[in-house]
């Protein structure tokens, strides 16, 4: 009727910038949800740093900690939210729509992405001058892989959504996803110290990786090639999940 | 403005050639050929579940075909070209509950590629259209249910597209507004749009222009209000179904 043929093309900026508007309007309208995704992992350090009253101590755990976190809450939001777009009918409309599904993913990347950036700042401010955690150079390293650990949890939560058929199997999956990979990360016990079997696991499991190279930013002065090593990996992780995403987000469903 | 293919009554809009759905092992569309005329009302009417809303999504393209072709504004459907030029309402509003009426109408909006001034003139059309004034920074989640199911169709006529396809549009709605919805659809139908309505309620048969009769997954009938009522000789459109379903029911299929 408009006389006007939209070619479809793979990826449009526009549409995953229309996208991360959105999610972020909604998230506006829910400031309960905002605050708690910024100052859950904040609060959580406080927490920590009165648990582990020692400064020594602290100073090896909180780093490690600092990368966990954010992968987990960004890991439910993710999930739950695409779920509950599923539910509620606006991911078929969509899918009815000119919008490609990575301008899809790209918007929900975007917008997360921009929420953990907010989530790690607060986090990492906290930590560094009320908590005084000290490190051995700059806080960018830190700050840089905690983004990439709140990106992957994104990540990983958009691909497990697929799995969930409700809301309430979504929710699950934070416990069934990544409880063993907190479990087998590094962070109760040292990878270097469990059996064979469970260091296979550990090494196949991404959030092991976010310890990694958190423990080795308090180790050393400067960025090391083991660090790059350990992003390196924390990103094939979260493109491997995003391509998981987008093949699981089906047009045409039985 | 219109193209030759979109209709005028000039030919079919939507044809299928030997439609078969299964989903689960079950035969949900049962082997249908069929074609919609260009430019009318057509309704799609029979009991729930019995295969409606699985023929509405194959024509959107977001069904899994098993087998057969269906042919949509010339194009198979499904093909991205047609996401710009067929609405597309389910049932459930499929519009987020935590945005306002605005922030939904421009999303979606922007999705069918409408942008600036074109964009703003859009969705004031259809908020004038579908009687939505004044509500645009309420949030949908405070809608009444009448005004939700009118969101979900400002959603579809957004883009002012050659074929639409609603599914359910009016039930459970009030009687006032069911009238102005049918006349709106039929002033759609003037200015050359093709309808595709699907309904269980029978009373609604006679305000389409022609009639798609199913029962599961098969046609009964495919004809006029008019013509079905002489064929079957029978009083209303409610009696004719009963007629066209009860030799089917006798004989009992595999």
């Amino acid at each position: 009727m408009n006389g006007e043929i939209t070619v479809s093309r793979a990826f449009s900026p526009a549409l995953a910038g229309a996208t991360a508007r959105r999610v972020l309007t909604q998230l506006r309208h829910d400031p309960r949800t905002i605050a708690m995704m910024v100052a859950v992992p904040a609060v959580l350090m406080i927490l920590l740093r009165y648990v582990v009253s020692d400064s020594l101590v602290l100073n090896r755990v909180a780093p490690e900690y600092i990368g966990v976190f954010p992968f987990v809450i960004m890991f439910i939001v993710a999930a739950i939210t695409t779920q509950r777009e599923r539910a509620r009918g606006t991911l078929e409309r969509l899918m009815a729509m000119p919008l490609g599904k990575l301008d899809l993913l790209a918007g929900y990347g975007i917008a997360f992405g921009l929420m953990a950036c907010v989530q790690v700042a607060l986090v990492l401010v906290v930590s560094l001058t009320w908590l005084g955690v000290t490190l051995p150079g700059s806080a960018v390293p830190m700050a840089v892989v905690a983004v990439l650990d709140a990106v992957l949890g994104m990540a990983c939560g958009l691909f497990a959504s697929a799995f969930a058929r409700t809301e309430f199997q979504a929710v699950q999956f934070m416990p069934a996803f990544v409880l063993p990979q907190a479990l087998l990360c590094g962070l109760i016990v040292s990878r270097d110290h469990m059996t064979p079997v469970l260091r296979w696991l550990s090494d196949v499991l991404p959030l092991s990786y976010a310890v990694d190279a958190m423990q080795r930013i308090t180790a050393s002065a400067s960025w090391t090639s083991a660090i790059s090593a350990d992003v390196a990996i924390i990103l094939a992780f979260t493109v491997a999940a995003l391509i998981g995403g987008a093949l699981t987000l089906r047009r045409r469903t039985p | 403005m219109k193209s030759a293919e979109s209709g005028d009554g000039a030919g079919p809009v939507v044809s299928g050639q030997d439609l078969v759905v299964r989903r689960g092992g079950q035969l949900v569309l049962d082997d249908l050929t069929f074609s919609i005329d260009g430019g009318k009302v057509t309704g799609l009417l029979g009991p729930s579940g019995c295969g409606k809303t699985t023929l509405m999504r194959v024509l959107v393209g977001v069904q899994t075909v098993t087998a057969g072709t269906v042919t949509v504004l010339g194009l198979p459907a499904g093909h991205p070209r047609l996401r710009a030029r067929v609405g597309y309402a389910t049932q459930a509003p499929a519009v987020y509950p935590d945005l306002t009426l605005g922030e939904n109408l421009r999303y979606f909006g922007t999705v069918l590629g409408l942008r600036g001034r074109r964009l703003t003139e859009a969705i004031a059309t259809v908020v004038a259209r579908l009687d939505l004034g004044g509500l645009d920074r309420r949030l949908v989640a405070t809608f009444s249910g009448g005004q939700l199911a009118r969101v979900g169709l400002a959603v579809a006529l957004l883009n002012r597209p050659d074929l639409l396809i609603l599914d359910e549009p009016t039930v459970g709605l009030d009687p006032v507004l069911r009238r102005d919805l049918w006349s709106l659809f039929h002033g759609l139908a003037a200015d050359g749009t093709s309808l595709l309505v699907s309904s269980h309620v029978m009373d609604e048969a006679a305000r389409c222009d022609t009639l798609l009769f199913m029962r599961e997954g098969r046609f009964l009938a495919e004809a006029s209000p008019a013509e079905i009522l002489k064929r079957t000789g029978a009083s209303d459109l409610e009696s004719a179904f009963l007629a066209l379903a009860s030799p089917e029911r006798s004989a009992v299929r595999q």
